[in-house]
């Protein structure tokens, strides 16, 4: 059975029953965020939006890695691909995103030189296979992608590759969650926590969440029953007045997490400021290389001087990651900005709001 | 995605007829056979079988209507 533990949470019949479930204690208006871009897409592709009562607002949260990801930091990314030697290695999401002046895709006809790579061993794999060259890197992602990016500097560390570095650009969750409730456009009454990056963190850093701000965390998988049973616990948890964490998705995600993984990141990288596209500049919500590590990062070696970051000023982005719109309100959507033609990073990426919407526009109650 | 073969620090994993390699090392014990989660190249967890039985059962005494445990 290759497709194990799939097909067993897209019952129909367990769906529609947990639907009415949800239906029958829907008795307020409230709002719940998914955090998480894998999510988001589930809910686009299986049509659960629209399963839902119309008191159930489920609205997007920052969880697709490229569209957080600065344009500032884009655009002194593309700058290193400028210097002579230099090799860029990035995850495919990255290529498309516009830049202030062009993208990764683009800077290719500029003679930049730009290779997808699936994880970040390809890219050291790439700087053994080229000794003469500087492989640079862009670190981008979540708590899941800071283990195998820590693990590949250290081997780079350890085989002495001193033509290997990192943009380090990753991002934590739970600092981005505290920060989404100080805004004064959005209201989140729960959340649906990333399943993915719950799997490394457990249920732990979510607590403060529950206990100091008072809104319920659910950590969920990402089949239609895993959704719709976090979607449900979260209601029962608001109908009764509670905050505390949950977790739904106890087949992959740990209480403890995943020690061995955490360890790893916390060996190569301590946190820090640093600006998320929409949010601004969150406190600790940042990976930087320890000192001990420091001649991997890319931004220490590689002195580029680039202008202010410039956004479309039509591209609402922002406001869609942080929940305050959804992408059928911006005035791109569907007309100057598609999946083939992207304007911002929410339509580009495939974990992307605008990019899920897009695809899943048709998708309605089966 | 189910674990086919191990050597080393690296398995080769399958699902739906697509076939990866992924590094093991961030997780304990995978053995061929185990379904695991990868996230770009690497396994981050296992998945616990008997997690996720409790939960369908759960879902399954939803879906009849049950809605309290009996243990």
């Amino acid at each position: 059975m290759a497709l194990r533990w799939v097909s067993e949470f897209r019952n129909g019949r367990v769906a529609q029953r947990l639907i009415e479930r949800i239906a029958e204690i829907a008795d307020r208006e409230c709002t719940l965020m998914e955090v998480c871009g894998t999510h988001t897409m589930a809910i686009a592709r299986f049509g659960i939006r629209q399963m839902l009562p119309n008191s159930v607002r489920l609205i997007s949260g920052p969880g697709c890695p490229v569209c957080v990801t600065a344009q500032s930091d884009i655009d002194r990314f593309i700058a290193i691909g400028q210097v002579d030697g230099v090799v860029l290695a990035t995850f495919g999401d990255m290529v498309k995103v516009p830049g202030s002046q062009f993208s990764l895709r683009d800077a290719r006809t500029y003679g930049i030189d730009v290779r997808v790579v699936y994880s970040p061993f390809e890219a050291v794999e790439l700087a053994r296979q080229m000794p003469d060259r500087e492989v640079v890197f862009m670190a981008i992602g979540f708590e899941t992608t800071a283990p195998g990016i820590a693990l590949s500097i250290i081997q780079a560390e350890n085989e002495r590759l001193r033509n290997f570095f990192i943009y380090p650009a990753n991002k934590l969750v739970p600092p981005a969650m505290k920060a989404l409730l100080s805004f004064d456009d959005v209201r989140i009454d729960g959340f649906l926590c990333p399943g993915h990056v719950s799997t490394i963190i457990g249920m732990r850093p979510y607590e403060p969440i529950a206990t100091d701000y008072g809104k319920p965390c659910v950590i969920a998988g990402f089949e239609p029953l895993d959704i719709l049973q976090a979607v449900l616990m979260l209601l029962m948890q608001i109908r009764s007045g509670q905050a505390k964490v949950e977790n739904q998705y106890r087949r992959a995600v740990r209480p403890e997490g995943n020690e061995a993984a955490r360890r790893l990141i916390d060996e190569v990288f301590e946190p820090q400021a640093v600006e998320w596209r929409g949010l601004g500049i969150i406190e600790e919500s940042g990976l930087k290389l320890r000192r001990k590590y420091e001649h991997f990062d890319a931004r220490l070696t590689f002195d580029v001087q680039v202008p202010q970051a410039k956004e479309h000023p039509a591209c609402q982005c922002g406001e869609i990651l942080r929940g305050a719109a959804l992408p059928t309100d911006c005035k791109l959507f569907a007309t100057a900005c598609t999946p083939d033609h992207p304007i911002g990073p929410c339509m580009v990426s495939s974990e992307g709001a605008c990019a899920a919407y897009y695809r899943y526009r048709e998708v309605s109650l089966s | 995605m189910r674990v086919v073969s191990i050597e080393g620090v690296e398995a080769e994993v399958e699902q739906g007829g697509t076939r990866l390699r992924a590094r093991i090392d961030l997780v304990e014990n995978v053995k061929v056979g185990d379904y695991v989660l990868v996230h770009a190249g690497f396994a981050i967890q296992t998945l616990d079988e008997d997690e996720a039985l409790e939960t369908l059962r759960l879902l399954e005494m939803l879906g009849m209507g049950i809605q309290s445990t009996p243990d």
